[in-house]
């Protein structure tokens, strides 16, 4: 059996910048695959060029066996695409928005009526199919999509940032009904996020920085690359906590966004040897198991999410 | 798209049918969402209207034709086959601004993805604008024919419907061509006044473009030859006084059908040409 998508040495540049650098990614039959990746960090353009969006000028994609570059027609017959801005027409009903994905993927009309019926009832909007597709919820909207990309019975779903626009509620019954989806039809699922604490829920992720994978495992395996434990320390005295972390645990901290982090051996008595002592120069101290973030952290030296101006676009003098 | 391998030359002949089935499905798409958005049949059906009673009410008195059978014909009838062509024009706008939507909605994309030819969404796109087009044109038609006075035989009648689907056809090519590449609808507002209107201005239906600079313009103008073979149609059985002066200024049948046919071609394999080059469906 092919694997589901393999990715082999894809660059990827737009006139004026390099987006992706030689990224190699297998993925297997049935898996739940993460890409993620700050904003601008290329899953999106990844995306794109698995999804035959963009042309391939640099290494090879195949999906399900077929190359992506040779034959496109097949890959797409192979591939369910969610986009990330919703793709419904709002001025058809949502029957009528189905059974035009069903023309568009040459479905005649009995089996797309029938198809139909059964997905609706599976994702329990049989009552909306004649409604406008404007009128639904983003939660319901999102439902009608996934069931749309499911009529042609692709072998890889690929959604870009799924669970944008949702609220937490949607998010979660987003992520039951794809999972159902996993397991009855095996069906392949593969999406972006910039979210690690939805990458945590996939069975690999792949983190993308700047155009590179940096990482690619199981959350746990890539947690645990890490050691048992981060500890993290926010200093009122930066030079002193920075020496007795040293003095205590032998290694340098790393300083990140005003905190000094070291990463703990399986061995704890030095770290109980560290907090028998007073520590005037310690603000606040804190200890936790290794998280997606750290991992970012630990191979980039950068905070995954960097301390933004909330407004987007106001970031004036940020970079 | 490279070398074809073993399955996709067998599945030609499938590939072939079913780029016909979406192009259908796509072209009745562009109809529901016409129907469905009424101010937009009314915009297009009415502002020709509105033109035409206003131009044809404030300009008819002072406007004379070069001849001496002038009082034969009001300006109501001589703008006639202008506002036909100015309600194709308006239709065939309405439609290209839905690519651009189609790209902001999202909607563009998903059939970006799915396995057909291009040209199959292109044809879609087209003959659901025609048809839009021609469903403004036919109303105004039969409300020209019956209060302006002018009269056809079923033979001519069915030579104007046919013509207006051509032009219709050339129109929304055109269009398409134009707003491919373009990411807003502003954008294109631009376009329509800069270029569209003027193109209709000068084509002759407002008035006879005969002589000076403009002329030129007329001569390159495809709108000049669309309206040439709509406006003789209505006159073929006048007089020949009636006719020449109708006509003055506008390029002959024979020479008009050519290029109409020519252009309307170009237009649909440059929609085509376009199309297929490398686009995400998403704004710019």
């Amino acid at each position: 059996m092919p694997s589901a998508i393999d990715i082999r040495d894809v660059s990827h540049s737009f006139a004026s910048r390099r987006a992706l650098y030689n990224v190699s990614v297998e993925i297997q039959p049935g898996e739940r695959f993460a890409f993620v990746g700050p904003n601008g960090s290329g899953k999106t353009t990844l995306f794109r060029l698995i999804s035959t969006l963009f042309p391939l000028s640099a290494g090879e994609i195949d999906i399900c066996g077929d190359s992506v570059a040779a034959t496109p027609s097949l890959v797409r017959q192979h591939l369910g695409v969610v986009f990330q801005s919703p793709c419904l027409d709002r001025f058809l009903t949502v029957r009528e928005n189905i059974e035009l994905e069903g023309s568009l993927f040459g479905l005649s009309g009995a089996t797309c009526r029938s198809q139909t019926a059964l997905l609706a009832d599976r994702f329990g909007f049989t009552d909306r199919l004649s409604d406008l597709a404007a009128k639904l919820s983003g939660g319901m909207r999102r439902r009608v999509e996934i069931a749309k990309t499911l009529l042609h019975s692709p072998e890889v779903i690929l959604l870009d940032e799924p669970t944008g626009p949702l609220d937490p509620s949607a998010r979660r019954a987003l992520w039951e009904l794809l999972d159902c989806v996993r397991r009855q039809d095996g069906v392949t699922v593969v999406f972006t996020t910039h979210l690690l604490e939805e990458a945590e829920q996939a069975d690999r992720v792949a983190i993308l920085d700047e155009g590179r994978l940096i990482a690619c495992d199981s959350p746990a395996a890539l947690r645990s690359s890490l050691g048992s434990d981060i500890l993290s320390v926010r200093p009122l005295d930066v030079a002193a906590a920075t020496q007795s972390l040293h003095e205590a645990f032998g290694i340098l901290p790393q300083s990140v966004d005003g905190s000094l982090r070291v990463t703990l051996s399986a061995d704890r008595n030095a770290l109980a040897r560290y907090m028998q002592k007073p520590h005037p120069e310690v603000a606040s101290l804190s200890v936790a198991s290794p998280t997606l973030e750290d991992v970012f952290l630990d191979r980039t030296g950068r905070c995954f999410t960097p301390v933004e101006p909330s407004v987007k676009g106001a970031s004036h003098g940020h970079r | 798209m490279g070398t074809a391998s073993p399955s996709t030359r067998l599945s030609c002949a499938t590939h072939c049918g079913r780029g016909i089935q979406a192009a259908a499905a796509l072209a009745w798409r562009e109809w529901i969402r016409f129907v469905r958005q009424r101010n937009r049949v009314i915009g297009a059906a009415v502002q020709p209207v509105v033109f035409w009673l206003l131009f044809g009410a404030g300009l008819g008195p002072s406007f004379s034709l070069p001849g001496e059978a002038t009082a034969e014909v009001s300006y109501f009838q001589y703008f006639f086959p202008g506002t036909l062509l100015l309600i194709l024009l308006f239709a065939a706008i309405f439609t290209t601004i839905s690519i651009i939507e189609d790209r902001r909605e999202g909607f563009l994309q998903s059939v970006l993805v799915a396995p057909l030819p291009r040209w199959s969404m292109v044809a879609g796109k087209l003959l659901g604008g025609t048809m839009i087009a021609l469903v403004h044109a036919i109303p105004f038609l039969v409300l020209g024919l019956v209060t302006s006075g002018i009269f056809i035989s079923v033979f001519q009648l069915f030579a104007v419907l046919l013509w207006l689907g051509l032009v219709g056809l050339q129109m929304v090519a055109l269009g398409f061509s134009l707003a491919w590449r373009m990411s807003s609808v502003q954008g294109f507002h631009a376009i329509m006044n800069l270029l569209l209107m003027p193109m209709w201005l000068l084509s002759g239906a407002f008035f006879p473009v005969t002589t000076g600079p403009l002329r030129f313009v007329a001569i390159i103008n495809p709108l000049s030859y669309s309206l040439s073979v709509l406006r003789r149609l209505f006159y073929l059985d006048a007089t020949p006084a009636i006719r020449d002066m109708m006509t003055a200024g506008l390029p002959t049948m024979t020479l008009s059908i050519c290029v109409t046919l020519i252009v309307t071609f170009l237009a649909c394999v440059m929609a085509w040409i376009l199309a297929k080059g490398r686009s995400t469906g998403e704004q710019p």
